[in-house]
Formats: structure tokens, C-alpha cells, sequence
């Protein structure tokens, strides 16, 4: 999509202004329904898209996102809108700074065109939890998208970007891209700066591309991937051109399965997908080895304790002194703590504030805290024996097609268990992919999830764009 | 029953790096509220701590002065609780993995030295300020110029006894830091505070009493009366049969007391966790022994050197260490010049002397470092008296002029010419026959007479010792 758009853009078939238009028309006719976007104003969107027509006009710093317009997930700064991480608690709240990855696809020429609905502070696998209305699917309205970066992941399946930016903590891209049929890429922790970024939990948060096709995700990745020296957490690994790499050939690939993911309480439809996206692979020239990832099953209960207890203290910040809501009942500094926290988080973000603060605390701290962090090298070394034989690992993205609205909010674990199959990547840093791989009998997208080596993007997406070029499925649109 | 203080200091020292420990804010004192601060020390949401590495060498330099064991990995964690000037809602904080440990400082106490132990130093950041009387403002106001300002916390051992050791260690420990240029010592604006853990247990057993925490000490004297008013309070409990509980208390300088700000039970629960924003500080062997090496002289080596290679006593030789910017005019005063102890007492006794009395700084002063060597240089050499010396010292200090200058313009040289001296001896006794013969007859007191009426007939300048040489020789006839 980007690509032909960017084609479209350099041979003077249409201009920024024009394509910024027409989606600023799609969001205006789609939005009141889909509830993707928080914020999308139009003299933010056409100034930049203006600048970027001259930057074309003038052949100054083209490049191929040069006039394309993105979506950013509303926890991410873009100078000039508000960033409310769709909590009441930031409502309103203007940024002083834009996040690194918002100024790299700025100088790359970009659009940041609106702010996606998501959970409150990137917490929740269904977009319930947003304290401005939950996203519906565009595949069926009456079902979630998925979460966190639903609204991202809505907003490029029902075409009102050319692209998103996610951000995936425990499968926050990977989940919706997942339910929504597109393709979603969580890089390598340390791969993309996390500076501007309002953190959930510092060591898992990773923002990725939200895209209709796999090369626009490495276009994207590349755009914003590399070394900061403001986000102390990434990592000085020279950027390849992800584009360049991108071949429809598999030959000479190990790709691993683990059956650890095929005992997740998949739906039949979930699982015969993936195994025929498996051999579909296979056909294509990859060699398909069993590997063992015998600590998967720990990959949740360990994510929802580091998870928490890095959000607890995260989110201390939003004490109603400085930013953010500050209530108005409250005669003592005490009170108004707890006022205004009480007041400005929902349910989801106090039941993990708590949960956080509870694994953190004297004497429980080596129960939970301290033992989630053995499992979690434990995890850490499954892949990295595994890696040792393959180049990649094939997993489904979810165990189930998009749930409807509603079917598991009063039910947290089972909420919690949409995470099964990509929790693991994060806890243990790897790149992980989701890429349309099948539709279930009610017409709900299927994902495949490619799990790569540390930095070896590359070959995540070499694999993923191979599988797209061979099926039929990313061309398949909801209506 | 007698009892035994034991008490262990945690000292807070302000790192004097020009920007803060997690971003480029200046850490100038005295800003207007609120102008040195930005997204990262203000705690806005999506700003990331990155470490000063200038902070670090400077922790390591204290960890290597006073014998630390330095890790190569250490880790930076938060400690959670609420509070106005905390910003985060967390201060990020070194904790189960210090940068240094286990090491020690020795103090002269006295005539005594003692080793204390030095449990860890870690480093953190500082808070801001909470303002509660603002003019003008409604309730109480926030300044985080001070928030993230890089601090090392050093943690003694429970090796201190006394309120005297107590203050002899912060002095030392004072100098110590100055001397490495890494704290500006300043403890009024708060560059330098402590806290103290004081408990008491019966003379002769081992076992440690319940403690309580003192906290809000920010200057020698503080130190001095806040522990000795706790040693009294704790006394006074057991003495009468009562148990001392764990509290934290809070030093009030003005009423002479300390008052308790929370027991045990309302201690917070910090919730400590390594920080996930900032990986393991890895410090590498060869950073390590570069800083170890480029170490400035300390004052344990210059007390040595100076005792045996200028020969000063062991006393001058502390006092004159105990500020670096004393030992460093007497570093330059002494160059080149063969009387350091002189020179030691010179600058001890009149120039600082003075300094005391004017209420000045040896910063201030007009008197250069060289020209007080030449001025010892000028007596050493007869060229003036020690009498003479201190007037031309006078004017040195008020006008800051070299002593060859005033001796030159003044004619103050030193009378050394037998000639000259012979006359003026002549001169007196053929006018003082009378007491000539009172000297020959063998009252030989009068001698002092004599060197009186010619000093005074030569404004003081002749050299003593040669007059009386000639005089004696005159009077006895020769």
C-alpha cells in the first residue's frame, strides 16, 4: 500500500494534500462507527501534508514515506496533539516534545496523521478499557479488535491510514494485527527508541509498524529503528535496509515449531490455519524442525507480575501535581492522591496498579517478583536454544479469532490469556510478526506469528513476505 | 549500667558535575525556581533517564579513595514512594548493588587515629523542593531545579562512639571529598548533609541496642548536639527501665531537640526494583584503574609528606591539610624555598590568623603564596628581622605589595654592616659612660640597655645577633 502510494506520490498521480484528504473523508465516514481514532484533526494532518507536497515539488529529503500518512497510537508524542494514553487521567493532555520515532518519520517526510484509540495505558487485549469508548472490529462490528493498539490495527484494516505505529508489550501489535488481518511487527527490545513513548512496562514496551502488506512493515521499521541516546535501553545495531532483503524465496530457512503453542486452547480454525501456513512454508522451500519451548506455559503468570510491577511504578508519576487530572475533592495531599488516581485510572489499570504494587512489596517481592524474573531467563534460554538449530519460529498469534464485545470483560484471566502465544517474545526481547494467514468460517482473520533471532528482523520479514506473495489472504478486505 | 553509643553516619554528598544525573540540566544553586529543569527531571510522561558519566567517575573516585571495593556491574533501582518534589513518583537509586563497598576512612581524633569503616557508597539522585511560604501562593509550591541533582549516599559502619568521632569523621570525610573535587562541601546550601543511626548497648557486650534514625543534619554543630542529645535521650530510657524504640526523628537546631517524625511501623515500603530505563552500569577494569591513578595527592599522603619531607609536626601538618585550599597555598608558598616550617608557621599563625579576624577566606586574601615564602626568605637570610617581618607582613596584607617592594621602599633592610654598627656603638657608649662602667665592673645586665639604645638609634634594623656580638666585645674593652 505504501509502496504504490509512494510510486503514485513521486510520479505526480496524486499529492499528499490529495491522499491526506481522502483519508481525513474515510475517517470522517468511518470513525463514528469504528471509534479507531481519538484525535484526527485536519490542519495538523494537511500542514504537514503541504510541507511534504513541497518536499516533493522541491526533490529536497524524498524519501518513500515522504507525503504517506500514519496513524500513531495515542501514547506515543506528537507535538501539537494531545496524548491521553485513552485514559481520562491525560485527557487533554498536550506533550512539550515528540516521541523519537514520531520526529524520524517526520524527517523521513511522513504524515502523523491522528491518534489511535487503544486500552488505557496500552493495558488490555480487546480496546474495552479505553476510557473514551471501545474499537470495534472491521470485520465485525460487534466484536473487539483486540489490544492494546486496537485502534492502530482498525484504522489500517478498514483503510484510514496508509499505515499505523503500535506500541506491544505482552502482543499489543501482534494481537490486533492479528484479529484484524493485517500485518504487525514487534522489533527487538533495544531496536527502536522508546523515547516519547508513555511506558507501561519499561523492559517490554516496543513500538512497531502496523501495516497492510509486509514490505510497507519494513519501510516503516526502517524509518524508525536504531540507536537513540535518549532511550538508554536502545541498543547501537547498525540498521539494514529491510527492503532490500525481502525475497518471495525461502530456501536454505530453518523455520522451528514449538507444540507448546499448539496446546493453547487453539480454536480449530486457528490451528489448521496455522499448520497449513506451516506448510505453505514448507512448499516453499523451508526446512520445518520441531523445537521444544518447555517454559511457554509460564509465559503469562510471569508477564502479569513484571508486567504490573514495572506499571505500578511507572504511573506514579500521575499524582494530579504536575499533569494530568487533578481531582477537585481533596483537602490534604493525601487525599488528593488518591482523589485524583481513583478518579483518573480505570478499573484495568487500578486492578494492575495493585497488582503490581503487591508483587513489589517487603515480603512478597522474592515470591513474585524476583521468581518472575528467573522464569523469565528461563524463557529467555528456550529461544536461545532453539535458535541454535533454526533460523525462525512459527506460532499462531492468537488462540482464537476477534471475540465479541463484552464476551470477557468480567473476566480478566481469560482476557489475559489472549497473550498466550505472545507474551514470550517479549519477555525474552525477540522480534515477532503477524501476518494474515486464513479467515475462520464467520469471515474473522487468522494470524501467523514469526518469531525471530535477536536484530534478525530481517529474516522475520524475509519469511513473512514470502508467505504473503504465496497467498491470497492480505488482499482480502472487510467491507 | 553504663552504656556504649554505637552510631553509623549515612552521608549525602552533592556531586559537583556542571548537568544532572539523568539529563543536561544545570545543577547551579540559586537558580530562580523552576529554570533548570525539563521533560526528564520534571518526570514527564515518555522522558528516559541517561546516566552522567561524569557522576560516575566521580562516585568512583570517592569509592577509591577510601579503599572501596568497586563493582564492575552495578544496578540502578527505584525507590517508590509519594511525594510533591519526587516527580516520578520514584527516586532512582542504587540499592542491592551499590557501585562501592567495603571500605574505609581513617580520622585523627585527637591524638588518635581511628579506622571507620566504610559499608557502601552508592549513587542516586536528589529530590526537588517542596516551598510551604511562598508569598503570594496559595498553598505550597514545588522547585525541581534540585530534582535529579547526582548525590553519592556514603554509609558507615556502626563504628563511631561518640559525638566527638562523629564530627571528626564528617571533617575528615569533608576534606576528604573536597580534595577529590567531586563535592564543594558547601553544607548550608545542603551539598553536604547527614543522617545518623545512634543506638546504645551495655559497656562490654556486643549485641546492638534498638536504633533511631536522625535526620535533617546539615552542619558540624547539628551533628555535635543532635548526637549528643540522643545518647542522653537514649540513656535516660534504659537507665529508667524503658526500651528505646525504631522510630526516625527529626533534629530541630532551634529548640535543641530532636522529635519523632515516624516509628517503625510507619516506615514506607520503597518497593525497590531494579529500574528498567537504565541498564547495569558497567564500569570496565581500565576506567577503574585510570581514575585510581589520576587520584589528586590525599591528605593522609600530604600529612605524611609534609611531617617527613618538610619536616612540619604533625599537628601543623593537619591543620594546614585539613582545607585544600590551605595545603595548596602552602604547597606554592614552600616552592622552591628551604624554611617550610617557617612558612607553616607563618601561614598558621599571622595569615590565618588574620583571616580569622577579618572574617575572610584565605581566597580573599592579598598576601600571595610567593610572597609570603619571600618574605620567611628575607628573614632566613638576615636581610630583616623577625621583628621588622611582621610589620612588613602588615602591609602586605593590607596592600597586597611584594615584601621586597616595602623593604626596599622603607629601608627596612637589616643593619648588618659593622661599620654602620660599630659607630652607633661608639656613638652610645661615649654618651653613657656611666653604664659602661657599670658593665665593666661585672653587671653585665646592662647589656640589654645597650642593644635598646641602638636598636632604637637604628629604627630596629640592626641585626640582632651581630650587635650583640660587637657589643659584647665594646663593653668588655676589646
Amino acid at each position: 500500500m505504501i509502496t504504490q502510494q509512494s510510486e503514485q506520490l513521486a510520479r505526480g498521480d496524486i499529492t499528499s494534500v490529495a491522499l491526506t484528504e481522502h483519508y481525513l473523508a474515510r475517517v470522517a465516514e468511518k470513525n463514528p462507527q469504528l471509534n479507531a481514532y481519538l484525535w484526527c484533526d485536519t490542519a495538523h494532518a494537511l500542514a504537514q501534508a503541504r510541507a511534504a507536497d513541497q518536499r516533493r515539488a522541491q526533490k529536497k529529503n524524498v524519501t518513500p514515506l515522504t507525503g504517506i500518512p500514519i496513524a500513531i497510537k495515542d501514547l506515543l508524542h506528537v507535538t501539537g496533539a494531545p496524548t491521553t494514553c485513552a485514559s481520562k487521567m491525560l485527557a487533554g493532555f498536550q506533550p512539550t516534545f515528540s516521541a523519537t520515532v514520531v520526529e524520524r518519520l517526520q524527517m523521513a517526510g511522513a504524515v502523523c496523521f491522528g491518534k489511535t484509540n487503544m486500552d488505557e495505558f496500552a493495558m488490555g487485549a480487546s480496546n474495552e478499557n479505553s476510557a473514551f469508548g471501545p474499537v470495534r472490529n472491521p470485520w465485525d462490528p460487534t466484536r473487539t479488535p483486540g489490544g492494546s493498539s486496537g485502534g492502530s490495527a482498525a484504522a489500517v484494516a478498514a483503510d484510514l491510514c496508509s499505515g499505523a505505529l503500535g506500541s506491544d508489550t505482552g502482543g499489543s501489535i501482534r494481537q490486533p494485527a492479528a484479529m484484524c488481518g493485517i500485518v504487525g511487527l514487534k522489533p527487538t527490545y533495544g531496536r527502536v527508541s522508546r523515547y516519547g513513548l508513555v511506558a507501561f512496562a519499561s523492559s517490554l514496551d516496543q513500538i512497531g509498524p502496523m501495516t497492510h502488506s509486509v514490505k510497507d512493515s519494513a519501510l516503516l521499521l526502517g524509518a524508525i529503528a536504531g540507536h537513540d541516546p535518549r532511550d538508554s535501553t536502545s541498543l547501537d545495531v547498525p540498521v539494514p535496509d529491510y527492503t532490500a532483503t525481502l525475497s518471495t524465496d525461502v530456501r536454505g530457512l530453518t523455520i522451528g515449531i514449538a507444540e507448546e503453542y499448539f496446546e493453547a486452547g487453539l480454536t480449530p480454525a486457528v490451528e489448521s490455519a496455522v499448520r497449513a501456513a506451516i506448510k505453505t512454508l514448507q512448499d516453499l522451500g523451508a526446512r520445518v524442525v520441531p523445537v521444544h519451548l518447555p517454559h511457554t506455559k509460564y509465559a503469562v503468570p510471569t508477564y502479569y507480575i513484571i508486567a504490573p510491577a514495572e506499571a505500578s511504578s511507572n504511573l506514579a508519576r500521575f499524582d494530579g501535581i504536575r499533569f494530568g487530572h487533578r481531582s477537585p475533592h481533596s483537602d490534604s495531599l493525601r487525599a488528593l492522591y488518591e482523589a485524583s488516581r481513583s478518579e483518573g485510572f480505570g478499573p484495568e489499570v487500578t486492578r494492575r496498579i495493585v497488582l503490581g504494587t503487591y508483587v513489589l512489596s517487603s515480603g512478597y517481592y522474592d515470591a513474585y517478583y524476583r521468581k518472575a524474573q528467573q522464569v523469565r531467563a528461563l524463557i529467555t534460554h528456550d529461544f536461545t536454544q532453539a535458535f541454535a538449530t533454526v533460523d525462525a519460529i512459527c506460532t499462531p498469534t492468537t488462540p482464537s479469532t476477534a471475540f465479541r464485545l463484552g464476551e470477557r470483560v468480567d473476566d480478566p484471566v481469560q482476557m489475559y490469556l489472549a497473550d498466550i502465544c505472545t507474551s514470550s517474545c517479549n519477555l525474552a526481547g525477540l522480534p515477532g510478526i503477524s501476518v494474515p494467514c486464513g479467515f475462520s468460517e464467520n469471515n474473522l482473520p487468522i494470524g501467523l506469528q514469526i518469531i525471530g533471532k535477536n536484530f534478525d528482523e530481517a529474516c522475520v520479514l524475509r519469511i513473512a513476505h514470502a508467505y504473503e506473495q504465496a497467498t491470497e489472504w492480505h488482499k482480502k478486505k472487510p467491507l | 549500667m553504663n552504656y556504649e553509643p554505637v552510631i553509623g553516619l549515612e552521608i549525602h554528598a552533592q556531586l559537583r558535575t556542571q548537568s544532572k544525573l539523568f539529563c543536561a540540566c544545570s545543577t547551579a544553586f540559586g537558580a530562580a525556581p523552576n529554570t533548570n529543569i525539563c521533560a526528564v527531571c520534571t518526570g514527564q510522561p515518555g522522558a528516559l533517564p541517561v546516566l552522567n558519566r561524569t557522576a560516575v567517575e566521580f562516585a568512583l573516585r570517592a569509592g577509591l579513595a577510601t579503599h572501596c571495593t568497586i563493582a564492575e556491574t552495578s544496578v540502578f533501582a527505584r525507590k517508590n514512594y509519594f511525594y510533591p518534589d519526587l516527580p516520578k513518583g520514584y527516586q532512582i537509586s542504587q540499592y542491592d548493588q551499590p557501585l562501592c563497598e567495603h571500605g574505609y576512612l581513617d580520622c585523627a581524633i585527637d591524638d588518635r587515629t581511628k579506622r571507620v569503616s566504610i559499608t557502601r557508597i552508592h549513587m542516586e539522585e536528589d529530590a526537588g523542593k517542596s516551598l510551604h511560604d511562598v508569598v503570594g501562593a496559595a498553598g505550597s509550591c514545588v522547585d525541581l531545579n534540585r530534582s535529579s541533582v547526582p548525590l553519592i549516599e556514603i554509609v558507615s559502619g556502626p563504628d563511631l562512639r561518640s559525638a566527638d568521632e562523629c564530627v571528626a569523621y564528617l571533617k575528615t570525610m569533608r576534606t576528604l571529598l573536597m580534595y577529590l573535587g567531586i563535592c564543594d562541601g558547601n553544607m548550608q546550601e545542603g551539598s553536604l548533609r547527614c543522617d545518623a543511626n545512634v543506638s546504645l548497648r551495655p559497656v562490654g557486650t556486643e549485641k546492638f541496642g534498638t536504633r533511631a534514625e536522625l535526620k535533617n543534619i546539615n552542619s558540624f554543630r547539628f551533628l555535635e548536639h543532635a548526637i549528643a542529645f540522643e545518647i542522653e535521650r537514649q540513656t535516660e530510657i534504659l537507665r529508667s527501665g524503658g526500651t528505646v524504640i525504631q522510630e526516625t526523628r527529626l533534629w530541630d537546631e532551634k529548640a535543641g531537640r530532636s522529635e519523632s517524625m515516624r516509628s517503625k511501623e510507619e516506615a514506607h515500603d520503597y518497593r525497590y526494583f531494579p529500574d528498567p530505563d537504565l541498564p547495569p552500569l558497567i564500569v570496565a577494569r581500565e576506567w577503574i584503574e585510570k581514575t585510581r591513578a589520576e587520584l589528586p595527592e590525599l591528605p593522609e599522603a600530604k600529612i605524611a609528606r609534609y611531617h617527613s619531607e618538610l619536616g612540619l609536626s604533625a599537628y601543623d601538618a593537619r591543620v594546614i591539610t585539613a582545607e585544600q585550599s590551605l595545603a595548596q597555598y602552602f604547597e606554592r608558598a614552600v616552592h622552591g624555598n628551604s624554611a617550610p616550617k617557617k612558612i607553616a608557621n607563618w601561614l598558621t599563625t599571622e595569615l590565618v590568623g588574620r583571616l580569622n579576624t577579618d572574617g575572610t577566606t584565605l581566597a580573599d586574601t592579598k598576601v600571595q603564596p610567593a610572597d609570603l615564602g619571600a618574605l620567611v626568605n628575607l628573614i632566613e637570610s638576615g636581610k630583616i628581622s623577625g621583628k621588622i617581618a611582621k610589620t612588613v607582613f602588615d602591609e602586605m596584607y593590607q596592600t597586597g605589595a611584594t615584601p621586597d617592594t616595602i623593604v626596599a621602599r622603607d629601608g627596612l633592610a637589616q643593619v648588618s654592616d659593622t661599620g654602620t654598627l660599630e659607630k652607633a656603638i661608639d656613638d652610645i657608649m661615649a654618651a653613657q659612660a656611666e653604664n659602661v662602667a657599670l658593665y665593666r665592673s661585672g653587671k653585665i645586665s646592662v647589656l640589654g640597655f645597650f642593644v635598646g639604645q641602638v636598636m632604637k638609634a637604628t629604627k630596629g634594623q640592626a641585626n640582632p645577633q651581630l650587635l650583640n656580638e660587637l657589643l659584647k666585645r665594646k663593653l668588655g674593652g676589646a
